[in-house]
């Protein structure tokens, strides 16, 4: 079903983020989508980019060390107003 | 309950220890992630947020709340961190924050889709994404992975990735906060996410058929 006018797949991974982000023109989102409802290789790539989003966002960032908090808190005690 | 950035403000300004923990607590993985955009270090890093914090606390009385509190603190940062690239001799990589399409990267390598010049269908999967077994998805082991593939990502796409996925910035959020284009944010977020796919199906992958 590829014509002249449809995204290649390789064409449609680099779309998929402006996809999710509500980017493309609705010309390009109509080829998107009608590259998507005939394609199993790419409705499992954005799928597979859905799970990513949805792993990464539980991921807990856990930068921060008691020495690094405390060390901050100085900081604040040392600028904060001492008659509080 | 949430509170408006002026209460903020006015809780600092009135030296509240608990608020400021609050923010640090908040902030501090993604202050860290946007000054290594700029400096070369961890360490350094940690202290460009910890001379950030200075600033913001100096110039409260500056804060006008034409930008949210949370933009304005990045943006310090984001000076900050530049002055102290500058002092280290260190060359910004601006263009990876402000021109990261001049150098084009594909999501999802070349060998895997079938040639341009192919009769038929070019440019079609030659070898299509492999399932990913949906029970080891949400295993600790599979975060882990997934944290080390950010952390090898460029600076820039760690940021993005790390302020829009992890911490659930908006896109304008971003924007504001790195001073960079909704186009590039895109870009910067899209090479991101493709890297970490490409991490899962490296880890997780099994041949389908």
């Amino acid at each position: 079903m590829i014509d002249i006018e449809a995204f290649s797949c390789q064409e449609l991974v680099e779309l998929v983020t402006d996809y999710l982000e509500g980017a493309l023109t609705p010309a390009d989102l109509r080829r998107f989508e009608e590259h998507i409802a005939l394609c199993d290789a790419c409705i499992e790539y954005l799928r597979q980019l859905r799970e990513t989003i949805h792993i990464v966002g539980a991921i807990t960032p856990d930068d921060l060390s008691p020495e690094a908090e405390a060390e901050l808190l100085a900081v604040f005690r040392g600028w904060a107003p001492a008659d509080v | 309950m949430e509170r408006s950035d002026a209460q903020l403000v006015d809780a600092l300004r009135a030296g509240d220890e608990e608020t400021f923990r609050v923010l640090v607590r908040e902030w501090h993985a993604s202050l860290l992630r946007v000054a290594q955009i700029f400096v070369p270090s961890r360490a350094i890093a940690e202290e460009v947020v910890q001379e950030t914090w200075l600033r913001v606390l100096g110039a409260l009385d500056r804060f006008e709340g034409r930008s949210s509190l949370k933009t304005w603190v990045f943006r310090i940062l984001a000076n900050t961190a530049k002055t102290r690239a500058q002092r280290e001799g260190r060359v910004i990589p601006f263009s990876s924050l402000q021109d990261p399409a001049r150098v084009p990267e594909a999501s999802v390598d070349a060998d895997r889709f079938l040639p341009d010049d192919h009769e038929h269908h070019p440019g079609a999967w030659s070898s299509p994404p492999r399932d990913l077994p949906e029970e080891r998805l949400l295993a600790s082991e599979t975060r882990a992975r997934i944290a080390r593939a950010i952390d090898g990502l460029p600076a820039s796409q760690r940021a993005v990735i790390m302020l829009r996925d992890v911490q659930g910035w908006s896109s304008d959020e971003v924007c504001n906060a790195l001073d960079i284009t909704e186009v590039n944010q895109r870009v910067l977020l899209h090479r991101a996410r493709a890297k970490v796919r490409n991490a899962l199906e490296d880890y997780l992958g099994s041949e389908s058929g």
